[in-house]
């Protein structure tokens, strides 16, 4: 239950910190926040060489809301981004989904960028990039910076389009259209632990408050986040009577769950069903109280 | 081999600390061994159970997930920091013993930590808030109810405390 020996380095800039990484390759790992890691390490699933340290790097420790969204660095702490009045009322869905990372104490230290970059399938953070259709920011040695689509970003369990060498300096994402609103939902054995399944939704109401579009991303029901949209089954129906239900189905169908220790996959499937009506309806309500808002 | 080691500069309760540790040395380990603070207790190891629990430049953190080398500067307080200016119990510890908020008392660091640190932004909590804020530190003996108690009781005894 101890880590085991690797060689640590602190760079004090993002361009020294692309160095150390295009010098140890593949034998290189990095340390933000920890909180996924270094269980790895303690339980020595994990054994890299060599860590490199980003928690001096001050320039990535920014949570910027633009035009378009808010970008957040790979320094910046879930609770941080939690508490940011400016991201949470630009993408609700971020303070809606931290608030069920694990508890204060991990999400302290934890990092919204590490978080997407461990790519866990039973993470909450990935499914919300997912959702929202937003963008890893990856910078390397002699190399312009790459941007990467959330879609395209997360490859497998654990596994990320993420190249040896390379440093995630960011993520984006994109504020919701006027007029949308968002929820997350998840259940879990314990409080805190990772979700048996969980269900972000995006619902987007037109003026007579009907549902123009209604998506949702799953969790831990399979190898990544899993996008499904709902507009089929809602479309064009008020938002406090709408088929959620229905919706709910067309989730349950889409997602491929497996039996592990803490569930069965019919009962994950269940679930992918229940949480998404229940998160897409909790979604709307929110969108109309934001019109409500609006209009007041 | 050996294993290189790192200088590393901590404040652990307001006193300066200087050791010199491997890159992989837990923070918890580090309080431990290197600085013989052995109120904080390591559980889990993998930071699930939160007895370690420690608080960094003032945060709540589990000490068993951070490097000591990864916090070098930083101001650290653990449960022994936690006592009142004259040296008598500090008024979650003094909580803790009013509503018998413990049994064996192995997870009791952890928990006087993080509530010590969460009282600061929520001085006057709802039952239900208390029993969110101690949420990711687990007791086997009680059953939670006089731990929640001593959450509660402890904000009374901290708003009644002089500032």
């Amino acid at each position: 239950m101890k880590p085991p020996v690797f060689e640590y380095h602190r760079p004090r800039t993002v361009p020294e910190a692309l160095a150390v990484l295009a010098e140890v390759g593949h034998d290189g790992k990095v340390l933000a926040g920890g909180q996924s890691l270094v269980p790895l390490l303690n339980m020595r699933l994990a054994a890299p060489r060599h860590l490199v340290d980003v928690n001096w790097l001050a320039e990535l420790d920014e949570v910027a809301r633009d035009d378009g969204g808010v970008r957040v660095g790979a320094l910046a702490r879930h609770a941080r981004v939690e508490h940011d009045r400016d991201a949470v009322e630009a993408v609700p869905l971020l303070g809606q989904a931290i608030a069920d990372i694990a508890h204060t104490t991990v999400r302290n230290r934890g990092t919204v960028v590490g978080s997407l970059v461990h790519a866990d399938p039973a993470a909450e953070l990935p499914a919300v990039l997912v959702l929202l259709g937003g963008t890893m920011e990856l910078a390397s040695a002699g190399a312009g910076p790459r941007r990467v689509a959330a879609a395209d970003f997360f490859l497998g369990p654990l596994e990320s389009a993420l190249r040896p060498g390379e440093l995630a300096t960011a993520a984006w994402f994109p504020a919701p259209p006027p007029g949308s609103g968002s929820a997350w939902v998840e259940v879990a054995r314990r409080h805190g632990d990772y979700a048996l399944c969980g269900a972000g939704a995006l619902v987007e109401l037109d003026q007579d408050l009907r549902v123009r579009s209604a998506r949702a991303a799953l969790i831990s029901v399979g190898p990544v986040p899993v996008p499904v949209e709902l507009t089929d089954a809602v479309g064009g129906q008020p938002h406090d009577a709408a088929d959620w239900a229905a919706a709910g189905r067309l989730a349950a169908a889409a997602v491929d769950p497996e039996d592990d220790i803490h569930a069965t996959a019919a009962y994950r499937r269940h679930l992918a069903g229940v949480l998404t009506a229940r998160a897409a309806r909790a979604a709307a309500a929110h969108a109309a109280a934001r019109l409500g808002e609006g209009a007041g | 081999m050996s294993e290189t080691l790192h200088e590393t500069r901590l404040v652990v309760n307001g006193v300066p600390h200087s050791v010199r540790v491997p890159a992989r040395r837990l923070l918890a380990d580090c309080l431990r061994q290197d600085l013989g603070l052995t109120g904080t207790h390591v559980g889990c190891e993998h930071g699930v159970c939160g007895a370690c629990t420690v608080l960094v430049d003032g945060r709540a953190m589990r000490s068993c997930l951070l490097f000591a080398v990864g916090v070098d500067g930083a101001e650290i307080t653990t449960v022994e920091g936690c006592r009142s200016a004259d040296g008598g119990l500090g008024p979650v510890q003094q909580a803790f013993q009013d509503c018998h908020g413990l049994q064996c008392g192995f997870c009791t660091p952890g928990f006087v930590t993080t509530i010590t640190a969460w009282l600061r932004d929520h001085p006057d909590p709802t039952e239900e808030q208390a029993r969110e804020a101690i949420g990711g530190n687990l007791c086997r003996c009680t059953g939670y109810q006089n731990i929640v108690a001593s959450v509660l009781r402890a904000a009374e005894l901290t708003r009644e405390e002089p500032r």
